[in-house]
C-alpha cells in the first residue's frame, strides 16, 4: 500500500506540474507594470512549484521508504524530534516566505503608493448593475459636475450630469472605454448602486468601485487594441454579463475622439471597437 | 489509596430515549448530533456544486427535474444565472458555517476532548446541549433561505409574517456568495433577485449560528482548562486537544465580531439604517429617499462589512482546519508507531497560527479600496503565516520518518490531508501578495485555494477522524476495503477538481460567473471546466460509498475485539468501546506519559499508554531522539 | 461519590543524554513542573473561569460594534449628535449603586450570612430592574422627539449599543433571580455550598461586568465627537 500511495502521489505531483506547462498561461499583457509584475508572479510560482514538488516527493518516499513490513520485532525509531531543524527550518521558511512578500510589494507600491503623474489621461468610471458608464471630461479636460439626483437611466444620464453646468457641455458619456497608449491614464472609479470590480485581464489590473467612494488608481498601457473588461465582484444576478471593452488607441485617434461631441463620440467609438480586433492570446 | 472526586458522575444516566439520544447532554451523543448534521448539511452542499458544475459545463440545457424542483429557479429546466448565484451562496454558507465548523469542532472535539483530557463530561452539559440545538435552528433557517422565494409554496407562509419575509422575483434563495458583501447585501429587494426574504434569513441563520458556536467554545474552553485529570499537563495533552482548544479561542473572539456585523445588516435591512449603505446611491433606477421602496441612506461604509466580516472570516478558515492538523498529527503518529516530531513545535505553530489568524484579515481586501499601505502590512503578515505552517508539514514528514507505517484508511487520510494541505496552502503565497492580487483576486486561482486547504484538506481531516475514532464511538470497524476505494477516488478526485482550477486562475477565469460564453478570452478553457466537472462528478459519486460505508458500519461492521485495536496511547482507548455514560466508568484515569510514546526502547509493547504506571519513558526531555 | 485511583508516584523527570539547559525539549512529555500532579479543580471554579471567558467573547461584541461606531462617525459627513436624555444620568447612578449591593451580597454568602445575602441580592435585583426602566423611559424620551433607530447614524448606534447592553442586562436580572430563588433552600453540605459560591461569584463578575461596560458606552455615546 505504501509504495501504490507514493506512486500516485508522486503520479498526481508530475501531472500537476505539467499541466501548468501546457500552454495556458496569462493573457499577453498590455501594460507597463505587467513585465514586473509577471515576473514576481513566476518567482513565487516557481517557489510554490518547487515547495510543492519538493514536499510531495518527501511525503512518497516516506511512504515508500517506511512502510511497516510486517517483520516482527522491529519498532520505529525512537524520536522526539530535533530543535536544531526546527530552527533551521522555520528559519529557512521565514526568510524565503517574508522576501517573497517583501519583494510581492514593489509593483503594488509602484501603483498605488502615489498619485497619478501630471498630465494623465482621465477618465471617470460609473458602475452601475450590469452596465459601465465612461465619462470623459472632452476637450476642455475637465469633468462636467454630476449628482446622484440627475441621475435618470431613463433619459440616458447614467452619471448623473449637470447640463447646467460649463464643464458638462463637451463631456461624453459611452459604455465603452477608450484610452492613449503610452500615456498614464488615471480613472476615478465609482459606483451607483452595488460594489463592482473593473477588470482588464490583459492589463493585470484591478480595483474594487465602492459605492460611496471615488478610487482613484491610474496605469499606462503600451499596446494598441481591443480587449474585454469584465466585473470580477459578485454585484448580482446579471454580474456575469456586465462586460465592456478597453480600447487603447495611438494618440491621434484619442485626440480626435475627445474632440468630438456627444453623439458623434459615439458613433467613433462604435467605428473604433469594430476596426480593432479582440486579441488572439 | 483512593479519594473522593466530587466531579464523577454529576449527572446520572439518563435512561428515557429522547433524554438518551435526542435532548442529550452527554457530549459523546452531541458530538454525533453534530456529526449527523454535518454529514446532511454537507450532502446538501454536495448536490449544490454538483448544480453547478452542471450549468458551467452544459450551459442551456434543461433538466426537467429541476423544474420540477425549483419552479422559479429552473424555468424549463434551465438554470437562472440568479439560480446559479444562490446555489453559490447557499453552497458557500452551508459549507463554511454547518459542515467545516461543526463536525470538526463540534462533532469530534466533542466527543473526544473530554475523554482524551481525562473529564467525564464538558464543563457546562446543558450548554453544550444548548449549543447543539441552537446550530441545528441555524442549519433550519438557512434551509428555508432557499424556499421563501417568490410568493408560492412555502413563500406564502412567510410572506404573511410581514413585509421583510416576502422574496425577490424569481430567485431560490439569498444571493451574496459566503461572504454577502454590502450594500449588495444590505439594500433589500431593490436590488434584485436574491435580496429579499432569503437574504433576510441568510442574516439571521448566521447570526444564530455565531451564538451556538460561543456556547460551543465557552465551553471547549473551561473544560480544557479546568477538568484535565490527575498527570494530564497542557504539555501532556494530545495534540487533537490542543487544536480543539485554539479553535475554540479563535471561535471565541471571532464570531462576536461577524454577529456585530450581521445585527448591523440586519438593522439595515429592515430599520432603515445606514450603517453599510453610503449616501446617494441609484439602483434599479431609483435614487435612495425618492421612492418608498427604497429609502433614504446616507453615510454608510461598504468596507466596514468588509472588515467584520473578514476579522472573523479568516480565522474562520483555520477553526476550519486546525482540529484536521490535531487529528492528522495525532493520527499519524499513531500509525507510523512514533512519536509526533517536535511536540513543542507543533504546539508553538497551532498557537502563533491562531494569533497571527487575527491580523491578516486585510488579505482578503487589497483591492477594496482601503489604504494601500496597510494593504502591505496585512501583505507581509500574511506571507508570516505561512511559516509556521510549512513546520507543520516538516514535523509531519519527520514524524514519518523512520516510522514503521500501517497503512489503515484513517492513515490514508491523514497522509491525503498532508498532501492536499501543502497542494492547497502553497498558493497562499501567491494570493497573499498585494500586487499578484492584482490579477489574481476573484478568480478560480483563488476558489482552488481555498476549496483544497480549508474545503477538502479539513474534510480529509475529518475522514481520517472518523476511520479512526468511529471503532470507538460505535464498537464496529469501518468497511478498510470501501474505505480504501472512497480514499482513491477521492484523493484523486480532488486533484482533478482543483489542480485545473488554478489555471483557469491564471488564465483569468473569474468566480462568481454563472456563464463563461460571454467573454472571448475564456473559450480556451472549455476542455478544463469540462474535465473539473467531470471529475466533481465522479468524486461525488464515491462519496456515496462513504455514506453507504457510514450506515452499513454502524450495525454491521466488523466488532471491534478490545478497547484499543489500534494499538494507541491516549486516553480514549483506555476506556470501554463505547466509552460509558461518564467516560471513564466512575475512576478518572491518571496520566504518568505523554501522549505519543511509541517505540519506546525497552518498553515491552512498542507503545505506552499515558496511563501506564509502570512503563520507564527514557528520557523526558527529547534532545536524543534523532541520534541512530 | 465515585472513587479516583492515584499514585504517589510522580512522573519520569530523567534528563535524557544530552538534555543540556535552556531550550526545553520538543518531547511532549509534560512539563516538569509538579503541577502536573495537581488535583483537578475544583467544580467552582469553573463557573468563575467559564464566566470569564463569556465575558471575553461579550467584549469582543462590544469591540466590534464600538470599532463600527468610531469607523463611522469618523468618515460620515452625516452624523448629527444626539442630545442626550437627561434621565440616563439616573440610569448610571442605579447600575453603580446596584454593583455595590451585589458585592455586599457576595460577601454575606462568603460569611454565610445567608439572609443578608437575599437581602441584598433582592435590592440589587430591583436597582437592576430600576435601570432597565430608566433606559426604556431613555428610549421613549427619544422616541417622543421623533428620534428612531435609522433618523441618523449617532441615533442608531445609540439604540442599538444601549439595547444589546439592556439584553445582556436582562440576562444578568434573569441570573440573579436565580440565585434567589436557590438562596432560599439553604444547605450545610459543603460540596453544594462551595458551589453556591461559585455561582454566586460568577454572577456577580457578570453584573459588574455590565456595569464597567454600561459606564463605557455611555462615555463612548456621549464624550467620542
Amino acid at each position: 500500500m505504501g509504495r501504490v500511495l507514493a506512486v500516485i502521489i508522486w503520479i498526481l505531483t508530475l501531472l500537476s506540474v505539467l499541466l501548468f506547462f501546457s500552454g495556458w498561461w496569462f493573457p499577453e499583457a498590455i501594460s507597463e507594470h505587467a513585465p514586473a509584475l509577471d515576473r514576481q508572479f513566476l518567482i513565487t510560482i516557481i517557489v510554490v512549484g518547487l515547495s510543492f514538488t519538493a514536499a510531495q516527493i518527501g511525503l512518497g518516499w516516506m511512504v515508500w521508504k517506511y512502510r511497516d513490513t510486517g517483520k516482527p520485532g522491529e519498532r520505529a525509531l525512537y524520536s522526539h524530534g530535533s530543535n536544531r531543524l526546527e530552527v533551521l527550518w522555520t528559519v529557512i521558511t521565514a526568510v524565503v516566505f517574508i522576501t517573497l512578500g517583501v519583494m510581492g510589494q514593489s509593483v503594488w507600491a509602484s501603483l498605488r503608493l502615489h498619485d497619478a503623474p501630471p498630465g494623465s489621461y482621465q477618465v471617470s468610471v460609473v458602475a452601475q448593475q450590469f452596465q459601465w458608464n465612461f465619462h470623459y471630461p472632452g476637450k476642455d479636460g475637465k469633468f462636467g459636475r454630476t449628482d446622484p439626483t440627475l441621475i435618470d437611466d431613463s433619459a440616458l444620464n447614467f452619471v448623473g450630469l449637470d447640463p447646467g453646468d460649463a464643464a458638462s457641455a463637451d463631456d461624453s458619456v459611452t459604455a465603452a472605454l477608450a484610452i492613449p497608449v503610452n500615456r498614464p491614464v488615471e480613472l476615478r472609479l465609482r459606483s451607483k448602486d452595488v460594489i463592482h470590480n473593473f477588470w482588464v485581464p490583459q492589463l493585470r489590473f484591478k480595483q474594487d468601485l465602492v459605492p460611496g467612494m471615488e478610487i482613484k488608481v491610474h496605469f499606462t498601457a503600451n499596446r494598441v487594441g481591443r480587449y474585454e473588461l469584465a466585473c470580477a465582484e459578485l454585484c448580482g444576478q446579471l454580474h456575469f454579463k456586465m462586460k465592456s471593452y478597453m480600447l487603447v488607441l495611438p494618440e491621434d485617434e484619442i485626440q480626435q475622439l475627445q474632440a468630438l461631441p456627444q453623439a458623434d463620440f459615439q458613433t467613433k467609438m462604435t467605428e473604433l471597437l469594430a476596426k480593432y480586433p479582440l486579441p488572439t492570446k | 489509596m483512593s479519594e473522593t472526586h466530587e466531579g464523577v458522575h454529576r449527572h446520572p444516566a439518563p435512561t428515557g430515549f429522547i433524554r438518551k439520544y435526542i435532548f442529550s447532554i452527554d457530549h459523546k451523543v452531541i458530538g454525533i448530533q453534530y456529526i449527523m448534521l454535518a454529514l446532511v448539511a454537507v450532502l446538501v452542499g454536495m448536490a449544490m456544486s454538483l448544480l453547478m458544475r452542471m450549468n458551467l459545463s452544459w450551459p442551456g440545457t434543461s433538466w426537467p427535474i429541476l423544474e420540477t424542483l425549483f419552479p422559479t429557479g429552473a424555468p424549463g429546466g434551465v438554470m437562472t444565472p440568479e439560480f446559479y448565484l444562490s446555489l453559490v451562496t447557499m453552497h458557500g454558507t452551508i459549507m463554511v458555517f454547518f459542515v467545516l465548523t461543526t463536525a470538526p469542532q463540534g462533532g469530534f472535539g466533542n466527543y473526544f476532548l473530554p475523554i482524551q483530557i481525562g473529564a467525564e463530561d464538558m464543563a457546562f452539559p446543558v450548554l453544550n446541549m444548548l449549543s447543539f440545538w441552537v446550530t441545528l435552528v441555524g442549519f433550519i433557517v438557512i434551509l428555508m433561505a432557499i424556499f421563501v422565494e417568490g410568493n408560492q409554496g412555502l413563500g406564502q407562509w412567510f410572506a404573511a409574517l410581514g413585509p421583510s419575509f416576502t422574496g425577490g422575483s424569481g430567485t431560490v434563495g439569498p444571493i451574496g456568495g459566503w461572504t454577502g458583501y454590502a450594500p449588495l447585501s444590505a439594500l433589500g429587494k431593490i436590488a434584485g433577485p436574491g435580496q429579499g426574504a432569503g437574504m433576510n434569513l441568510w442574516v439571521i441563520s448566521i447570526a444564530i449560528f455565531c451564538v451556538g458556536s460561543l456556547l460551543g467554545a465557552l465551553n471547549f474552553i473551561t473544560t480544557l482548562l479546568n477538568m484535565r485529570t490527575k498527570g494530564m499537563s497542557l504539555m501532556r495533552m494530545p495534540l487533537t486537544c490542543w487544536a480543539w482548544f485554539t479553535t475554540a479561542v479563535l471561535a471565541l473572539l471571532s464570531f462576536p465580531v461577524l454577529l456585530g456585523g450581521g445585527i448591523l445588516l440586519l438593522l439595515d435591512r429592515v430599520a432603515n439604517t445606514s450603517f453599510f449603505i453610503p449616501g446617494g446611491l441609484y439602483v434599479s433606477g431609483l435614487l435612495s429617499g425618492t421612492n418608498p421602496n427604497f429609502p433614504l441612506h446616507t453615510g454608510g461604509s461598504p468596507i466596514l462589512w468588509q472588515h467584520l466580516f473578514w476579522f472573523f472570516g479568516h480565522p474562520e478558515v483555520y477553526i476550519a482546519i486546525l482540529p484536521g492538523m490535531g487529528a492528522t498529527s495525532h493520527i499519524l503518529a499513531t500509525f507510523a508507531r512514533k512519536p509526533v516530531f517536535g511536540y513543542r513545535a507543533m504546539v508553538f505553530a497551532i498557537f502563533a497560527i491562531g494569533l497571527l489568524g487575527f491580523f491578516v484579515w486585510g488579505h482578503h481586501m487589497f483591492m477594496s479600496g482601503m489604504s494601500p499601505y496597510s494593504a502591505i502590512a496585512f501583505s507581509v503578515l500574511t506571507l508570516s503565516i505561512g511559516v509556521p505552517s510549512a513546520v507543520k508539514t516538516f514535523n509531519w514528514l519527520g514524524t514519518l520518518w523512520g516510522g514503521r507505517i500501517r497503512f489503515t484508511v484513517a492513515m490514508l487520510f491523514a497522509l491525503g490531508f498532508v498532501s492536499l494541505f501543502v497542494a492547497g496552502g502553497i498558493t497562499g503565497l501567491i494570493l497573499g501578495q498585494s500586487s499578484l492580487d492584482l490579477p489574481m483576486h476573484d478568480t478560480y486561482l483563488v476558489t482552488a485555494h481555498f476549496h483544497l486547504v480549508m474545503g477538502v484538506a479539513s474534510i480529509f481531516g475529518m475522514f481520517a477522524a472518523l476511520y479512526f475514532w468511529f471503532p470507538k464511538m460505535f464498537g464496529r470497524f469501518m468497511s478498510e476495503s470501501l474505505g480504501r476505494i472512497h480514499f482513491w477516488l477521492t484523493f484523486i478526485g480532488v486533484y482533478a477538481i482543483f489542480v485545473p482550477m488554478h489555471i483557469m486562475g491564471i488564465v483569468g477565469m473569474p468566480r462568481r460567473f454563472s456563464s463563461f460564453t460571454e467573454y472571448e478570452y475564456l473559450r480556451s478553457l472549455d476542455p478544463l471546466v469540462m474535465l473539473v466537472s467531470v471529475a466533481a462528478i465522479i468524486t461525488i459519486g464515491a462519496q456515496l460509498l462513504f455514506y453507504f460505508n457510514v450506515v452499513w458500519s454502524v450495525f454491521k461492521g466488523k466488532r471491534v475485539e478490545n478497547d484499543n485495536p489500534w494499538e494507541a496511547t491516549t486516553l480514549e482507548w483506555n476506556t470501554a468501546t463505547p466509552p460509558p455514560h461518564d467516560n471513564f466508568a466512575g475512576v478518572l484515569p491518571v496520566v504518568y506519559h505523554g501522549p505519543y510514546e511509541f517505540a519506546v526502547p525497552g518498553a515491552p509493547r512498542d507503545y505506552v499508554m499515558q496511563t501506564d504506571m509502570e512503563a520507564e519513558v527514557p528520557s523526558g526531555n527529547g534532545h536524543n531522539g534523532h541520534k541512530h | 461519590m465515585a472513587t479516583m485511583v492515584t499514585s504517589t508516584r510522580r512522573p519520569s523527570t530523567k534528563k535524557g543524554p544530552g538534555a543540556g539547559p535552556g531550550m526545553p525539549g520538543p518531547n511532549g512529555n509534560g512539563s516538569k513542573r509538579k503541577d502536573a500532579f495537581r488535583e483537578p479543580d475544583s467544580r467552582g471554579n469553573r463557573y468563575r473561569i467559564g464566566m470569564w471567558v463569556a465575558l471575553a467573547s461579550i467584549a469582543m461584541m462590544f469591540t466590534s460594534l464600538s470599532s463600527a461606531y468610531i469607523v463611522r462617525s469618523g468618515t460620515a459627513n452625516d452624523w448629527v449628535p444626539l442630545a442626550m436624555p437627561r434621565i440616563l444620568f439616573a440610569s448610571t447612578a442605579l447600575i453603580l449603586i446596584s454593583s455595590v449591593t451585589l458585592e455586599f451580597a457576595r460577601r454575606k454568602l462568603k460569611r454565610s450570612l445567608d439572609s443578608e445575602y437575599t437581602k441584598y441580592l433582592l435590592t440589587t435585583a430591583l436597582l437592576g430592574l430600576g435601570f432597565l426602566i430608566s433606559q426604556v423611559v431613555a428610549w421613549r424620551q427619544l422616541a417622543a422627539q421623533g428620534v428612531y433607530v435609522s433618523s441618523h447614524p449617532h441615533s442608531s448606534f445609540f439604540y442599538l449599543l444601549t439595547g444589546a447592553h439592556a439584553v445582556h442586562l436582562l440576562g444578568g436580572l434573569l441570573a440573579l433571580t436565580f440565585l434567589w430563588l436557590r438562596s432560599r433552600h439553604r444547605t450545610f453540605e459543603p460540596a453544594l455550598a462551595g458551589k453556591k459560591q461559585a455561582t454566586a461569584d460568577a454572577v456577580t463578575i457578570y453584573w459588574h461586568f455590565m456595569d464597567g461596560l454600561w459606564i463605557y458606552l455611555f462615555l463612548l455615546l456621549f464624550l467620542w465627537r
